[in-house]
């Protein structure tokens, strides 16, 4: 089996646009959620969100490119191209190897929306456009993607709910791992609009704590009301540890485990045993004992039952080791679509600074978050194995474990 | 509106949209090759006339609206 390796990253999010940004924004604690006024004039129960910029790539991109990519896709754009810089793939690279493609996504509401705006009102598809039914496509981010990176390669979009990302990496890892692909981009992209997330405000899935957007998203904490939705999009190169040495490559770690499951359970609940069996599946392919495992970044989006179950998860794993474990998403909201992928690299950020940025808000445990150790601030301290985790509606769980590359 | 103002409109519409120089728009180009379109792009061309300016180009009749100056020929006789 061929060892997989982490040779470059890029990001768009909320705490940064580059590396640098992001890290530093880990490590001073800094929330990234803002209250969208606009929302509320669309009877949203919460106007809270994960703010990200859109990027103008007008002079960077040709409009026949560009008119093919709804937002999701720019910022994907945006990291994939800073991730192949950071890893040193350039095109001459791409063209000599057939380099894959696999990418979480899971919707694509604005181009939807617009399109059957269109359709209604005036009665002709042609006023939709050429682009609408490429930006409306769940591929939409794959698509674009790869022809304009010109990949040839895997080219799939993962679609997996809230961890599409993760499984975006984990897919990739056994692509690579079992000699089918050398290289492949894997990441997450979520589109940051209010018609992507209208739906599941309606279901009361967000905080409410509208007067206080940074103390809103409190993973584990006793007093939790609900998630905060946020986005961008995050990339991670994934290779071969042959093909890594070959090219030269600066190695920022390798991908050891890939767990996953199914709940076979409840729509929108999460239940304990699903999460559990992709713990310990991760664990088991790692082929790391638990007391190896530094950090865990926990999927806990500030829902009660999600933070709940996945605590519960965690412990029936892990049992009393003193393991730090935090969610980001109290800093980024949850990034859905994109989380699984930006929350490895935000791992990595701290593992490479030597320190886990703090749970924010974590003022309160409950009965199961006070058996996890979970720090409400930073804590300086190296650590070398992470296990990242990913849970999603309709019971799809995914596991990552990495670790730190030391040649 | 005269044919003057309308071509102004018609060619200030197309060099914002496919993004050129109005500068290279001429009566006798080609419109697909000054504008760069393709099949797909085509269709943002027809969507953009109808939308400005109300005319539907019908594709049995795409083939005739070859240069700029046919063109403005086919949108100023359907605006009229």
């Amino acid at each position: 089996m061929e060892r997989v390796v982490i040779t470059g990253m890029g990001i768009w999010s909320c705490l940064g646009k580059t590396l640098e940004e992001v890290r530093d924004s880990l490590y001073n604690g800094k929330s990234g959620i803002i209250f969208d006024p606009v929302r509320k004039e669309m009877g949203f129960r919460s106007a809270l969100t994960g703010y990200v910029e859109e990027p103008d790539l007008k002079g960077e991109l040709s409009r026949s490119q560009r008119v093919y990519m709804p937002e999701q896709a720019k910022y994907a754009y945006c990291a994939t191209r800073d991730a192949l810089r950071d890893a040193c793939v350039d095109e001459d690279y791409i063209s000599a190897h057939e380099v894959g493609l696999l990418y979480g996504n899971d919707s694509s509401a604005v181009p939807v929306v617009k399109a059957v705006d269109t359709m209604r009102e005036k009665k002709d598809t042609t006023l939709c456009g050429s682009g609408a039914i490429f930006q409306s496509m769940n591929s939409t981010v794959t698509m674009n993607l790869d022809c304009i990176f010109k990949l040839k390669g895997i080219n799939l979009t993962v679609s997996g709910a809230c961890a599409s990302g993760s499984h975006a990496i984990g897919l990739g890892a056994l692509l690579i791992q079992n000699g089918l692909q050398e290289m492949v981009v894997c990441g997450g992209a979520q589109e940051v609009n209010p018609f992507a997330v209208g739906s599941f405000d309606g279901i009361s899935a967000f905080s409410t704590r509208e007067d206080e957007p940074h103390k809103a998203s409190r993973p584990f904490d006793r007093d939790r009301d609900g998630l905060v939705p946020g986005g961008g999009a995050a990339t991670v190169i994934l290779e071969s540890l042959t093909s890594a040495k070959m090219r030269g490559a600066r190695i920022y770690a390798e991908v050891l485990g890939y767990g996953f499951s199914g709940n076979g359970d409840h729509i929108s609940s999460p239940n304990v045993d699903g999460p559990r069996r992709s713990l310990e599946m991760a664990i088991r392919r790692a082929g790391v004992s638990k007391d190896e495992i530094g950090y865990i970044n926990a999927h806990a989006t500030s829902t009660h039952v999600g933070d709940t179950n996945e605590a519960k998860a965690i412990y029936a794993v892990f049992g009393d080791r003193k393991i730090e474990v935090t969610s980001t998403k109290s800093q980024t909201g949850h990034e859905m679509w994109m989380a699984g992928a930006s929350e490895v690299i935000y791992s990595m950020l701290m593992m490479k600074g030597g320190f886990i940025a703090p749970n924010l808000n974590f003022e309160n445990p409950d009965e199961d978050s006070a058996k996890l150790l979970i720090p409400s601030v930073r804590v300086e301290k190296h650590f070398d194995t992470f296990l990242s985790n990913s849970f999603g509606f309709g019971g799809t769980n995914s596991t990552l474990i990495v670790r730190d590359f030391k040649g | 509106m005269d044919r003057e103002e309308l071509i102004q409109k018609i060619n200030t519409a197309l060099a914002e949209e496919f993004e050129i120089d109005q500068s290279v728009i001429t009566p006798d180009a080609d419109i697909k090759e000054t504008l760069e379109l393709d099949s797909l792009s085509l269709v943002d061309l027809v969507a953009l006339i109808e939308n400005d300016f109300g005319v539907k180009i019908k594709g049995s009749e795409m083939a005739g609206v070859r240069t700029f100056a046919a063109l403005y020929d086919y949108v100023a006789e359907r605006t009229q």
